[in-house]
């Protein structure tokens, strides 16, 4: 009983404890944030404006000029049916290279010393990141969903299905490129990825086309490529059509989601690439 | 419970190199603390350790009590560090820089503001907040990353070279700043490779040499134990060879400049006097180099010797 009576003042003092940590880390988290939105705001020539100048262009080239010939696709114009994988293709290449260049730059730069030096802990750097990334993902996601609504009419079929697929695909690719910046030790390796594994997976993960279209071996091939489900549950929330089970895409994804964050926080707390 | 206490302290870098070779090293709270030794001695290794920015490969290292092992947060809390390298984004304006910092230690945004003004204008750099970091003079910088250690009020502040490449001016400024602040009540530990630097500010010294403190002392006791001192005089006559001064070795610079060596038994009075004999007037004098400077090669040259 004596324990119990002395229990509830060092509960309490426990509880102011974990609330001011709890503050201080909300704190931090938040100011990783705010200071990856300044970065894309501030070089926003180079974060905004490039995917929706491609977006202008695939629409034009892809869907108005050689569209037209292509006539249908999945029962949708041509156009509509590639403005969902468009989208998606800049919230990838976008979240990746957000974070890839802002972790990067940081270790370069040397003032990624800044958060090594603090007292946060290294999931709050890693999620703090990932957010940088997924915020940039959905600026730009947005940016190029107004350039498409130029070019096409795009129904929102399942807008809850939509959202949770352009935020899981954000944060997979953010977490994607923190581990790419994290064991990258010139530019060459930060480019390495998006070059020669990002983009091919991305153009053959059926942005332009339905897998339905493919040999057998290829289209076996094709649901090896994490993108394919990627790309069919985000245009499922807009045209409701999908080449793929769609419940099996967010599995696919949330299963990513955590197994990404996971290996990046452990990168991180062995101080892989950051610390001597 | 001293500010910093360490035991043990080894690192070994994958490429081989021992940096630290089992450091012992405590640090009382408000002392004002120099950390000398000569490069790849191992100083920016244990600055690492201390602040998290190098794994260790063996021993202990506590700030105010906190393990950095078992309580690394509230050890961090108590960490305020100048790197020796500029580490800050360089196309960032200081104010950011500075606000950011504070965040990153869990401060509230409209308190960092707060904050951000107090040590930019204290260390003279209001003026500049909105301008590209990168803008900056040297010493500005410098006093940038001093202002930015100080955001979150940390009670131990470690600063690797703070004054390399700043001029005479900024470095005095620099000095006294960091005895204002050492006398309301911060712990400092510095390492500089000016010796002068070291003897005005501080009150304990440890050297460290080959990963290994070789003496720890209070800085009057290590200075006290300086054997022999060379002076330059310069005479007003010239003078076409040395003065013959019995007891003292006297050397030749130029026709008006000598050096002489003196031992702390034999005192300057006897110099003096001889001279005075000889009629030789000396107009000036001089140490030919830092007291600290001399203990610091003395003990550095004499661990060469033995090992």
């Amino acid at each position: 009983m004596a324990e119990l009576s002395a229990t509830p003042g060092a509960g309490a003092v426990a509880s102011d404890a974990l609330q001011s940590l709890n503050a201080a880390r909300w704190t931090g988290f938040s100011t990783i944030v705010i200071r990856e939105y300044g970065r894309i705001v501030r070089i926003w020539g180079q974060t905004l404006v490039p995917s929706a100048m491609t977006a202008i262009l695939y629409f034009v080239i892809f869907g108005s000029l050689i569209g037209r010939r292509v006539g249908q696709m999945g029962g949708f114009d041509y156009m509509q049916y590639i403005a969902p994988g468009l989208i998606m293709m800049s919230v990838i290449t976008n979240s990746y290279g957000n974070v890839v260049a802002s972790f990067f730059g940081a270790k370069f730069g040397k003032h990624i010393e800044e958060l090594l030096v603090s007292p946060l802990p290294n999931w709050i750097i890693v999620a703090g990141y990932a957010a940088g990334g997924l915020l940039r993902g959905l600026m730009v996601g947005a940016v190029v969903t107004l350039v498409s609504l130029i070019f096409a009419r795009l129904p929102v079929q399942h807008l809850a299905m939509l959202l949770a697929a352009v935020l899981l695909t954000s944060l997979i690719f953010s977490l994607g490129g923190l581990i790419n910046a994290i064991f990258a030790k010139n530019f060459d390796q930060v480019n390495w990825i998006p070059t020669f594994v990002l983009t091919p997976l991305t153009y053959f993960g059926g942005v332009f086309y339905s897998v339905a279209m493919l040999p057998p071996w290829a289209r076996a091939l094709s649901h090896a490529n994490p993108i394919l489900y990627m790309v069919n549950a985000f245009r499922h929330g807009f045209l409701g059509v999908s080449d793929v089970s769609v419940p099996g895409a967010f599995a696919i994804m949330a299963t990513l989601a955590v197994a990404l964050f996971l290996i990046a926080l452990t990168l991180m707390n062995r101080g892989v690439g950051i610390r001597d | 419970m001293p500010a910093l206490s360490v035991r043990g302290l080894t690192k070994t870098y994958r490429n081989g190199v021992q940096a630290l070779r089992g450091v012992d090293l405590d640090v009382a709270q408000g002392d004002f603390f120099a950390l000398l030794g000569p490069n790849g001695a191992g100083k920016t290794t244990l600055i690492g350790i201390i602040t998290s920015l190098v794994n260790k490969s063996a021993g202990t290292a506590s700030v105010f009590g906190y393990d950095l092992d078992t309580q690394l947060e509230r050890a961090k809390s108590c960490i305020g560090v100048v790197p020796q390298e500029l580490n800050f984004n360089q196309f960032e304006t200081p104010y950011t820089i500075v606000v950011n910092q504070a965040g990153f230690y869990g401060i509230p945004r409209a308190e960092a503001r707060v904050r951000a003004e107090k040590y930019l204008r204290q260390l003279q750099l209001w003026e500049k907040r909105n301008g590209i970091a990168r803008g900056l003079s040297g010493g500005m910088k410098r006093r940038l990353m001093i202002a930015r250690a100080l955001m979150h009020e940390p009670r131990l502040l470690v600063l690797d070279e703070p004054s390399a490449g700043v001029d005479i001016e900024v470095r005095r400024s620099m000095w006294e700043f960091l005895q204002d602040i050492n006398a309301r009540g911060t712990t400092i530990i510095l390492t500089t490779h000016y010796l002068e630097e070291a003897e005005s500010l501080c009150r304990n010294i440890a050297i460290i040499d080959k990963g290994r403190i070789v003496e720890s002392d209070r800085m009057s006791n290590l200075l006290r134990g300086l054997r022999t001192e060379t002076f330059v005089l310069n005479v007003r006559t010239p003078l076409a060879a040395a003065p013959r001064v019995v007891g003292y070795e006297i050397t030749r610079v130029d026709d008006t400049t000598f050096e002489a060596a003196v031992s702390s038994e034999q005192g300057l009075n006897g110099l003096f006097a001889q001279l005075a004999t000889a009629g030789v007037e000396v107009v000036s004098m001089r140490n030919k180099v830092n007291r600290l400077e001399e203990v610091f090669m003395q003990l550095v040259e004499s661990r060469g010797q033995g090992g």
